[in-house]
């Protein structure tokens, strides 16, 4: 492979990890609840997709309890937000917390350990055409299933009576209640969605795209997806753009190796950082259109009364 | 049978104190479990935790020494907090504090003038002020949002700092280790006792917790924020600015985390490292919440936090439990607090469904 | 009516709910006949509303049953109520608003966007109810909303329909057409739940009325046979109160408030933009802004109150008490004499969990409670307990939260603090919304009385008969735009509604000699 072949599909396998959180994310926020704790589910589930996968050497094992444990993270979530009525905020960073703290505990007797890394589906044909074969079909099965999936939650929303319902509870939960739609059930189900797919981020960046667990390997990878559904102004293309972006510019420091440009690494470490920064200044200058895209009860406590 | 949540009229104030007490509970109980899961000693770890911190003098010192970040930087947020502004970067803001403080020691190596302690005072509420300030900056010209920003400073905060310490600021004497030069004699703050770590800067959070009870109960400042957090609308109707809520909130928690960071190089560390923080910014919130968002609650709230790091340590040499079981703890107790935190304001009931055969009537 | 069924659609026998602070039922009994329009009458805080969300699925009685054509029935939620044929409409839409009308009605009914769609106007065209099904419900306004909740309703096989003040958010012209379609309904066969305090419209279109006061029913009358007098004193349990005022005298050579060309962007992508509003109160004079809610109302309150500051106004775009104040903030504005009461009370004009002494210091702070920055407790004390008592606020005393308090009486303190403070200059929105007639009256009594006194009172309300009574002069806000100023003696309701619905071109030549 080409550096930049090398360098155009490492991209595309770091932004699947961006890709997957963010969505889950989003389907969260529509719904209306800002899960916070992303971050945190992400490193729970990468400790237990690495353990599990290490210990069984089954990475669709691996791959499958790390969405449970991620599932199981958000429903924590889930249970004091929906039912308890707790500050999302607050809790987010709680739950953000408490999943870093069992991370280091559950990735405690695996620390620097390795396993065998899995080959990409290389799609026939395709997969022989210069440049484009190696970057677009040589991936790794998540990578296209988590593309799919982003077409198939963009078309949910737009298309289907179930997307209408998430968004409607999202706008106005008062609203949705007085329809008869079951509020709290859509957003527990929306909040374990999200927590399932930021389990299968986890689970990706610990046993696919670095085959090895150390502690706080996620690195902040869990922000910047919340930071993505700003970014994407809750729309699944523009969510996938900035995925891409990030997946870019989470490589930098190797570019810049390869290029043997000399610049101090701790400065391309924060490259991912910055750009978030600057990107969400950016995005969020225009307070109209964010208030236009956001879920309107986004972060808001319902408590089920009927009225407003 | 079905349970439901009935607002209260009024807020309970019983519950408001017996929460952090059930959320220590609880806590203790699913950590007991998790013991017996991991299959370490379930009394033996709770003493290290609990009581072996209290056993000696030495030991209740270090208690002090962790309790004063902590009550430093958990007061300032806890201003934020009431006021909705989300800062979760004293780390950060401590980060930059503290490689504000060291500039001094680092570039007047051989200095003994008695100004050195007070310029790094200075320097290091600067330093937090400074970087806290690029997130008001951000929030109120930019409406960006202060949970991302701030967190995402502290991620680069780190890398400022490992850069100096592998770069610029690295001790040439120091066999490699990405530290600075052990600072001298009169860049520390004196000891208070022979023998143990704490010093004189624990004067400066019980300083600043006076001045903040002050300012939040008392104060027509405090009551604009606490406006601000309750009711945006009614803040501005009022007249009151809600730039100027985020500003001073996060100009106070810089100028605390900046402190803190402060008097950690300027004491128990002696010099600039990697560790510098100890994860303060972070525990920090926990605190902030357990104490109710109360000046005088957080005062408890951080001595249980620090009791809580010291009994960690040594649960790790007694019981061999990792210290990521602190964070655990720390993370189950604010979950718990936020949860039981829900029966302040609501009262819990119990709903039969009516059957149509005996309706039942209330008097 | 010969073929009048004996059968009842809908009885409630006994139904009684409770709130933590007050008894929203008390043993309600009420029966429903088919075909007809039956009107459920009350003021403010009588229950009304918790009946019909009773009959809706929406909450559960505590007590007591529904029988449904005889049957005994537990309608435990909305998805039951639709199912069994009953349909509402709610005084604030639960229409989302990022949706289409379409969007929004497949939310409840089955079958794809075309068929909805087709269906949508077949009905808008039947009952006159027109609306295109493929607009952003955000782009509607407050009446076209209504006709796409009750096309939502009329989409179900619907037997009963509900309600709820329906033509609070109508001009008058519309309320007929409204009261046209309700009619065809009942010929159809559909029974009206109808909701209101307003006696002359349930006089002109109610087959019957039951009445509700605190909670009971007090009455249960043919409307059409009684005095609307009569309705009243069921309604509130003795004689209406009346204000007295005098007729209008100004007292100020120049205004105390005026709106030079003032336009404002909306910040708020659903919210309106203002356009060349023109505007003065002087003092010793009531004026009042009528108008169909969401025509501009919120951002013209928040432009004189100066919580919405334009920088592309001149400084004396906004003049108040004879100083430029465009570019002067709320806090600044009070300084110089103006007073603001909000039309929301809890979360705006009020902080809902502060106590009454701490609300006191949301705007009174600068009299006297404060040494230094520091809060004197005892001035705050006596500011609250006077305001207390000299406004008639049924609470428990200065430590009770505003939350805690009824929506009148709240609405007491909220008018009270903001007099006390002696404003030359009064900006009052909605000031009865939600209040029990009681409080409603004294509260008019009291701006009529500053104007006596010579402050320059500014009233926005959607109650017409209340701007009819007090002001003297009107001007109506359509679309971000207001009409010329209107003397109020020389008025009907009707050239209002001219106004409300945007035909003021042929107003201004047919009518003009309204015009100030």
């Amino acid at each position: 492979m080409s550096t930049i072949e090398f360098f155009l599909a490492g991209t595309l396998s770091a932004a699947t990890i961006f890709l997957l959180a963010a969505l889950g994310e989003l389907v969260a926020e529509k719904s209306g609840v800002l899960n916070l704790g992303v971050e945190g589910m992400m490193a729970v589930s990468a400790a237990v997709g690495f353990v599990v996968t290490y210990e069984t050497g089954n990475h669709l094992l691996g791959f499958a309890i790390a969405g449970v444990s991620g599932v199981i993270v958000s429903l924590v979530f889930a249970v004091i937000t929906i039912s308890f009525l707790a500050n999302q905020v607050a809790s987010g960073l709680a739950v953000g917390i408490l999943g870093l703290g069992l991370s280091a505990l559950i990735g405690n007797n695996h620390e620097s350990l390795t396993i065998a890394s899995t080959n990409g589906i290389a799609i026939p044909f395709f997969s022989d055409l210069p440049l484009i074969g190696p970057v677009l079909f040589q991936q790794n099965i998540v990578v296209y299933l988590t593309f799919a999936l982003a077409l198939c939650i963009g078309f949910t929303f737009k298309h289907t009576r179930l997307g209408l319902a998430i968004r409607s509870t999202g706008e106005n939960p008062h609203a949705a209640q007085a329809l008869g739609f079951p509020v709290f059930l859509i957003r527990y189900c929306c909040v374990a969605f999200g927590g399932l797919l930021a389990g299968f981020a986890g689970a990706y960046a610990s046993t696919i795209y670095t085959p090895l667990w150390a502690d706080g390997m996620i690195a902040g990878r869990g922000w910047i997806a919340v930071a993505l559904v700003v970014f994407g102004t809750w729309k699944t293309g523009r969510i996938a753009f900035g995925a891409l972006l990030f997946g870019m510019v989470s490589l930098g420091e190797l570019i810049a190796q390869s290029m043997g440009a000399r610049i101090p690494s701790q400065l391309l470490s924060s490259l991912p950082y910055i750009v978030t920064i600057i990107v969400l200044a950016i995005i969020s200058t225009n307070a109209a259109r964010m208030r236009l895209h956001a879920p309107f009860s986004l972060g808001e406590v319902f408590d089920g009364s009927e009225s407003r | 049978m079905q349970f439901k949540l009935d607002r209260r009229v009024h807020y309970s104030k019983a519950m408001l104190i017996a929460t952090p007490i059930m959320a220590v509970g609880l806590s203790m109980l699913v950590c007991t479990l998790l013991l017996l899961v991991l299959n370490k000693p379930v009394l033996l770890t709770f003493h290290s935790f609990f009581i072996a911190p209290f056993e000696n003098f030495y030991s209740i010192t270090e208690i002090f020494l962790k309790f004063g970040p902590l009550l430093l930087i958990a007061q300032a947020l806890a201003v934020g907090f009431r006021a909705k502004v989300w800062n979760i970067g004293a780390e950060g803001q401590m980060i930059i504090g503290a490689i504000a403080a060291s500039s001094v020691p680092v570039y007047f190596v051989d200095s003994t003038s008695a100004w050195l302690l007070p310029a790094m005072i200075v320097l290091g509420a600067l330093g937090g002020m400074a970087w806290a300030a690029i997130a008001a900056f951000l929030k109120t010209q930019f409406n960006a949002n202060e949970i991302l920003v701030t967190l995402m400073l502290s991620s680069i905060a780190l890398q400022i700092l490992y850069y100096l310490l592998l770069g610029p600021w690295k001790d040439p004497m120091g066999f490699n280790f990405p530290q600075t030069v052990m600072f001298q004699d009169e860049a520390l703050f004196p000891y208070l006792f022979d023998g143990a770590r704490i010093n004189t800067s624990i004067a400066i959070p019980i300083i600043f917790t006076i001045g903040i009870w002050l300012f939040m109960e008392k104060h027509f400042g405090g009551f604009r924020l606490i406006v601000g957090g309750l009711a945006p609308s009614a803040a501005t109707y009022a007249g009151f600015s809600s730039k100027k809520a985020v500003w001073s909130s996060l100009l106070l928690a810089g100028f605390a985390a900046g402190i803190a960071g402060m008097s950690e190089i300027a004491g128990p560390i002696g010099q600039l490292q990697r560790s510098v923080t100890s994860g303060y910014g972070y525990s920090a919130i926990i605190v902030a919440y357990l104490g109710a968002l109360n000046p005088i609650g957080i005062i408890f709230a951080a001595f249980f936090l620090a009791v809580l790091q010291i009994g960690g340590d040594v649960a790790l040499v007694s019981a061999d439990l990792p210290i990521s079981a602190v964070h655990v703890f720390q993370g189950l107790l604010l979950i718990f607090y936020l949860a039981t935190y829900t029966f302040v304001n609501y009262r819990l009931r119990v709903v039969r469904p009516i059957t149509q055969a005996t309706p039942k009537l209330t008097s | 009516m010969s073929n009048t069924p004996t059968t009842p659609l809908l009885s409630l026998r006994n139904i009684t709910k409770q709130y933590p602070t007050v008894i929203a039922n008390d043993q309600i009994n009420l029966d429903v006949m088919p075909s007809s329009i039956h009107a459920i009458l009350g003021e403010n805080g009588a229950g009304k509303s918790t009946l019909m969300k009773l009959a809706y699925g929406l909450i559960e009685a505590d007590a007591g049953e529904i029988y449904w054509q005889g049957n005994s029935v537990s309608i435990r939620n909305t998805a039951a109520a639709r199912k069994l044929g009953i349909g509402m409409v709610f005084q604030h839409f639960s229409l989302f608003e990022t949706l289409s009308v379409v969007e929004n009605i497949s939310l409840t009914m089955p079958g794809s966007r075309e068929q909805l769609s087709k269906q949508i106007i077949e009905l808008g065209d039947h009952y006159q109810l027109n609306v295109n099904p493929a607009a952003s419900v955000h782009s509607l306004s407050v009446g076209e909303r209504q006709r796409v909740e009750i096309i939502r309703c009329l989409m179900q096989d619907l037997k009963l329909l509900i309600l709820d003040e329906p033509t609070s958010v109508l001009p008058p012209q519309h309320i007929l057409s409204l009261f046209d379609a309700l009619r065809k309904l009942r010929d159809n066969g559909v029974a009206i739940l109808y909701i209101s305090h307003k006696l002359e419209e349930i006089r002109e279109l109610c087959d019957t009325a039951t009445v509700l006061r605190a909670g009971k029913v007090t009455g249960s009358v043919n409307p059409n046979e009684k005095t609307a007098k009569e309705l009243a004193t069921l309604m509130i349990g003795h004689d209406v109160p009346s204000v007295t005022g005098r007729d209008q005298q100004r007292t100020s050579e120049k205004p105390l408030l005026k709106l030079s060309s003032v336009s404002v962007e909306a910040q708020d992508p659903f919210g309106t933009s203002l356009s060349d509003i023109n505007l003065d109160v002087h003092g010793g004079e009531i004026v009042g802004i009528a108008g169909v809610s969401g025509n501009g109302q919120q951002e013209l309150s928040k432009v004189i109150s100066g919580e919405l500051l334009s920088k592309l106004l001149a400084p004396n775009a906004i003049n108040m008490i004879n100083q430029p104040a465009a570019h002067l903030g709320a806090a600044d504005r009070r300084r110089l004499g103006f007073s603001f009461v909000p039309e929301e009370r809890l979360g705006r004009g009020a902080v809902p969990p502060m106590p009454l002494s701490k609300n006191a210091l949301l705007t009174a702070f600068e009299k006297g409670m404060l040494k230094k920055g520091f809060l004197k407790k005892k001035a705050i004390a006596s500011y609250t307990q006077k305001c207390i008592n000299d406004f008639d606020v049924r609470c428990g005393g200065p430590d009770s939260t505003a939350s805690s308090l009824s929506g009148g009486n709240l609405q007491k303190y909220i008018v009270g603090r903001e007099l006390m403070l002696t404003p030359k200059l009064l900006f009052v929105a909605q000031p009865t919304w939600g209040v029990d007639i009681g409080a409603a009256t004294a509260i008019r009594q009291r701006l009529l009385d500053l104007r006596e006194a010579g402050v320059a009172v500014l009233i926005i309300s959607e109650e017409l008969e209340e701007l009819f009574e007090i002001t003297d002069r009107m001007y109506v806000i359509n679309g971000g735009a207001l009409s010329p100023s209107l003397t109020t003696s020389a008025l009907t309701p009707n050239d209002i509604g001219e106004y409300m619905i945007g035909n003021q071109q042929e107003l201004r030549e047919t009518g003009g000699n309204h015009a100030v």
